[in-house]
């Protein structure tokens, strides 16, 4: 077989597994987001607009809550934040593109897209700006279409999912699925756990302003863990 | 219950200028430089801190059961959570915890 040498056939080669992941959660987002309530021209600008899964999500369920605005954009917003290191480590190669081109790469810039092009750079960092270029938009080209068509599948036969499949449950078991492996060192387990019990015990405070107290103090712990954990790490290599 | 409009109609367009602009933050405006170290600890923990507390309540005390914690869906959550750690796998957890919950729901 010879390799493939289009930088953007490879990056859609790169990021084809995810669609896998990327189906279910996009229709059950229609699904749910429907259940809430919403029609589907609201559902698709959902999708279309804010195009990250998990902070839709975090939103539909904060909302149907009743929770006051604020708190559904602050903890919406938190979701994403982590965003901003992908932003981060995609600079240093994407950087000196035409601003037209990061500003629209910006908007792709997904947990997949980040997570193959990222890989890809790290293994040949050299490679020409445009290729890198081409590359990225190759890791979108699986992703984007996916999770648009599945949304709005699953917004239209979402109507029709009777009770008794227990579909409620459906948006815990995606959430724990994903979150699952990236519990890969000691902060990450204990910052999930103590947003996990947090929330459990802040769960009365009014307008769902226990879960982003509990999101607060699971990142100074699992960020408090990593100092300790790294000084620890230190004083045994000395 | 249902999600007011005015309430969406204000959510959706902040939500999707402020994410954009998150994803646009260094790639686009600010450039490659270094992230300070504590920042950077920090937005790594961002989505594990969430998470995990977004979905606790719905899993000990689901709405669908009026509040009522449920044996099917907390098994669920366990198989999910121990299957996704086990096997790094995201879809062989959640058909884990699909065919968990199922089971114990109907059988």
């Amino acid at each position: 077989m010879t390799p493939i040498r289009s930088p953007f056939l490879r990056g859609c080669l790169a990021s084809a597994p995810f669609v896998i992941v990327v189906i279910p959660f996009a229709l059950l987002f229609g699904v749910v987001a429907t259940e809430a309530g919403l029609n589907l021209l609201q559902v698709m600008l959902f999708s279309f607009s804010v195009f990250a899964g998990a902070s839709q999500f975090a939103a539909v369920q904060l909302m149907q809550d009743q929770a006051p605005v604020l708190v559904v954009l602050a903890t919406s917003l938190a979701v994403n934040l982590r965003m901003v290191m992908y932003s981060v480590a995609m600079a240093p190669h994407l950087g000196a593109a035409p601003f037209g081109t990061r500003a629209l790469m910006a908007y792709f810039l997904v947990d997949q897209s980040f997570a193959a092009s990222q890989l890809e750079f790290e293994r040949r960092p050299d490679q020409p700006l445009a290729d890198k270029v081409a590359f990225f938009f190759g890791t979108v080209t699986p992703v984007a279409p996916t999770w648009f068509a599945a949304t709005f599948a699953g917004a239209v036969v979402g109507e029709t999912i009777p009770p008794e499949y227990a579909l409620d449950f459906a948006v815990p078991i995606t959430f724990l699925a994903i979150c699952a492996p990236m519990l890969r060192s000691v902060p990450h387990v204990v910052a999930a756990a103590v947003s996990i019990l947090a929330a459990l015990l802040l769960a009365g405070l009014p307008y769902g302003t226990g879960l982003l107290l509990a999101a607060v103090l699971a990142m100074a712990a699992g960020a408090g863990a990593e100092v300790v954990l790294s000084r620890k790490g230190r004083a045994h290599a000395d | 219950m249902q999600i007011d409009p005015a309430t969406f109609w204000i959510v959706l367009p902040v939500l999707a200028i402020g994410t954009y602009l998150i994803r646009l933050s260094f790639l686009g405006v600010l450039g490659s430089q270094p992230l300070p170290a504590g920042l950077r600890r920090a937005l790594r923990y961002t989505a594990v801190a969430i998470l995990p507390g977004l979905v606790a309540p719905a899993v000990l005390w689901p709405a669908a059961t009026g509040g009522e914690t449920d044996p099917a869906r907390l098994a669920a959550a366990c198989v999910t959570l121990l299957v996704g750690i086990v096997t790094r796998s995201v879809i062989g957890a959640i058909l884990a915890g699909g065919v968990t919950l199922y089971a114990v729901l109907w059988v």
